[in-house]
């Protein structure tokens, strides 16, 4: 497994792709530090960009990787090798390459502008956490899908309607319920409302911990009751750890059955 | 008033001579009580170095009433320490610590009944209950004081300086914190507040009720659960002052209720849950403040009418208004908003398109308060784009028609 994870990663490593993402991520933090010096305004200003555009590149890549590789796959599936293992080892080399851009792109502009100076470091490690694990569970989201779908151009549509229904159209469903449902006590429902979606959860991870705690009112009391403590950050980060490891559950199901 | 007094002074001058009295552990008079008993008008009461355990003294001479560095009364959580039912006194540098609580009777440090033309200054009060409660007294003034208190709940706390029913008030350059309203004006009018620090206290920095043509300037509220509430007062002047961190989930930077006709200018609302809360508030005029990074800069509900608010800073804040009833004739005129995304073709400052200060979103917040579990959703970005493309929700008088394209308050 890690021969075929080393390839996937250096492969990748070796893609413009990569390099264009890592660009991109730190040409976007040095812009924004450029055009406000403060460390902690940059913060907010990133986690708006990170929760919608991490799933969408992971979601992205991994659907890309999948079909692009696949012959090579397909070569390595004749060798003596546990399927689990090539797939696995795929699946890691992109997360950990994606990881990796993000982490470097995003950590040198921001250690170059003194974040180890400032009081902004937690919130800074918390948002790279968060991206490092939206990373890792679109990846793995995305791999099943294209694994479920042998025609590239429907698995292509079926990953970006995913990315589109957890980062858009899942917010709008909870909203108008919020709405409609307005005279019953919604703090339990939207508190598990939260928990079926990552981005949902990265975000409210992240916004207790910058800036809207208060701005919660009661709802907010609840919120902040469950993931304010330890215990809720634990449990919260825990549920994030399950959304990686059920998607990777039914990858390995879905292997054993496949014929390739 | 000042003459009166004068002449007061000069005839006690001419005629008896006025005595300095030394209480001191090693005096021939060794207690305070003891001091004020043999005190006359016009006398000077000198509290040398030491620790004075006493409670329930009554000053009722017009005297000066002086404490030496590290002279201490402690009234070991009995009770009052001075009532003072005098004119013309003068209390100065006192160290006082331990005011008795009670759920009954307010006790006080210092507690001035119907007095005139009276100086409290320098003073340290520490764990008091109310610190400085004066009652039906005028031309008073509190000043360089520091009085703190370390109370868990409202209900156990007192007020830091209480004033209830006073004239011609002044209060300056005091600090207070951890009690339950810093500073709490009762029906007092024509009084001045001014150069106070107010942290950290229960309730609120600041308080008036039912105190008509006052004013406020150059103070600093900061961590109180509402920084200032001005409650069924008319005539009220509030400027320079600083609003900071009244951050909670019931915090305010400044309360308004049921107020009439006053000015609010120059101020510094920063981190505040709430910048401005107004209900019931009429005719007034909000000029050249700064709204910085509050949750909402302001937030009105019903009955405001004639609210005007121009040349203000709206700068990062959450959500910039929050309106759950008419706008009525309310009034934007020339701000800054820092989330403007219009242009200016004409370089005259002013944004040629105008700025819907109320978004989608802070329109169903009002509904639904729940939904703001959704601030920075991507989803909430596209409604609120949508709307402010083609607004169908938010009420469409309510704008800014010449928005500022740079900000106007670069001082504060």
């Amino acid at each position: 497994m890690l021969k075929i994870l080393k390839y996937s990663f250096y492969d990748l490593m070796r893609s413009r792709w990569s390099y264009v993402y890592f660009l991109f991520y730190l040409l976007l933090g040095f812009v924004l530090l450029f055009l406000n010096n403060d460390v902690n305004k940059a913060v907010i200003t990133l986690m708006n960009i990170i929760i919608v555009l991490t799933p969408l590149i992971g979601t992205i890549f991994g659907v890309m990787y999948y079909y692009n590789s696949k012959e090579f796959t397909e070569l390595l599936l004749a060798q003596p090798i546990n399927r689990s293992k090539i797939f696995m080892g795929q699946y890691l080399g992109i997360s950990i390459s994606l990881t990796l851009s993000l982490v470097l792109g995003l950590g040198i502009p921001f250690v170059l502008y003194g974040l180890f100076k400032s009081t902004a470091i937690f919130n800074f490690s918390l948002l790279l956490v968060v991206g490092t694990f939206l990373n890792f569970i679109f990846v793995a989201l995305s791999y099943n899908i294209a694994l479920s779908t042998e025609n590239k151009i429907k698995g292509f549509g079926y990953a970006i309607l995913m990315w589109l229904f957890l980062a858009v159209v899942y917010d709008g469903i909870f909203l108008i319920s919020l709405v409609m449902f307005n005279e019953y006590p919604l703090d339990k429902f939207s508190l598990v409302a939260t928990m079926f979606n990552p981005i949902d959860l990265s975000r409210i991870l992240i916004l207790l911990k910058l800036d809207i705690s208060a701005l919660l009112g009661y709802t907010g009391a609840v919120f902040r009751k469950f993931f304010g403590t330890n215990l809720g950050m634990l449990l919260s980060m825990l549920i994030l750890v399950f959304w990686v490891l059920i998607p990777i559950v039914r990858m390995n199901f879905k292997l054993r059955k496949k014929d390739f | 008033m000042k003459n009166n007094s004068l002449l007061f002074f000069l005839f006690f001058i001419s005629f008896v001579q006025a005595k300095q009295i030394e209480v001191c552990e090693s005096c021939s008079i060794k207690s305070i009580r003891e001091a004020l008993e043999i005190a006359e008008n016009g006398d000077e009461v000198l509290i040398k170095t030491g620790l004075y355990k006493e409670h329930g003294l009554i000053v009722n001479k017009s005297v000066v009433l002086k404490g030496e560095k590290g002279a201490v009364i402690d009234g070991e959580e009995v009770g009052e320490i001075f009532t003072i039912e005098a004119d013309n006194f003068t209390i100065r540098n006192l160290k006082i610590i331990n005011v008795g609580s009670s759920y009954t009777v307010d006790y006080s440090a210092i507690k001035v009944v119907k007095a005139h033309d009276f100086i409290i200054e320098d003073c340290t009060f520490e764990s008091v209950f109310f610190g400085i409660l004066i009652e039906k007294s005028e031309n008073g003034i509190i000043r360089n004081n520091k009085i703190s208190s370390n109370r868990k709940s409202e209900a156990s706390s007192g007020n830091g300086i209480h004033i209830w029913d006073g004239d011609n008030m002044e209060v300056y350059n005091n600090q207070l914190s951890g009690l339950r309203d810093g500073i709490y004006f009762e029906f007092v009018k024509n009084s001045i507040v001014y150069n106070n620090l107010s942290t950290n206290n229960l309730r609120y920095g600041l308080h008036f009720m039912f105190s008509n043509k006052n004013e406020y300037h150059h103070n600093e509220f900061r961590n109180n659960g509402a920084g200032v509430a001005v409650m069924f007062s008319k005539f009220i002047s509030m400027h320079h002052n600083k609003f900071r961190l009244n951050w909670g989930s019931a915090s305010y930077g400044l309360l308004l209720k049921e107020i009439y006709d006053a000015e609010i200018y120059n101020n510094l609302f920063e981190e505040n849950t709430i910048g401005v809360n107004g209900e019931g508030c009429t005719r007034i005029n909000y000029k050249n403040n700064t709204f910085l990074r509050n949750g909402w800069a302001i937030k009105i509900a019903g009955a405001c009418y004639t609210n005007i608010f121009t040349n203000n800073d709206f700068m990062y804040n959450s959500l910039d208004l929050a309106y759950n009833s008419k706008v009525n004739d309310n009034k934007f005129e020339n701000n800054y908003w820092s989330e403007y995304t219009g242009y200016d073709l004409d370089k005259n400052g002013i944004g040629d398109i105008p700025y819907r200060p109320v978004k989608l979103f802070s329109y169903i917040v009002n509904k639904t308060p729940e939904a703001l579990v959704l601030l920075r959703s991507l989803f909430v970005d596209i409604i609120n784009f949508s709307e402010k493309v083609s607004p169908v929700f938010t009420p469409d008088d309510l704008m800014d028609e010449n928005p500022k394209m740079k900000r106007i308050n670069d001082s504060i």
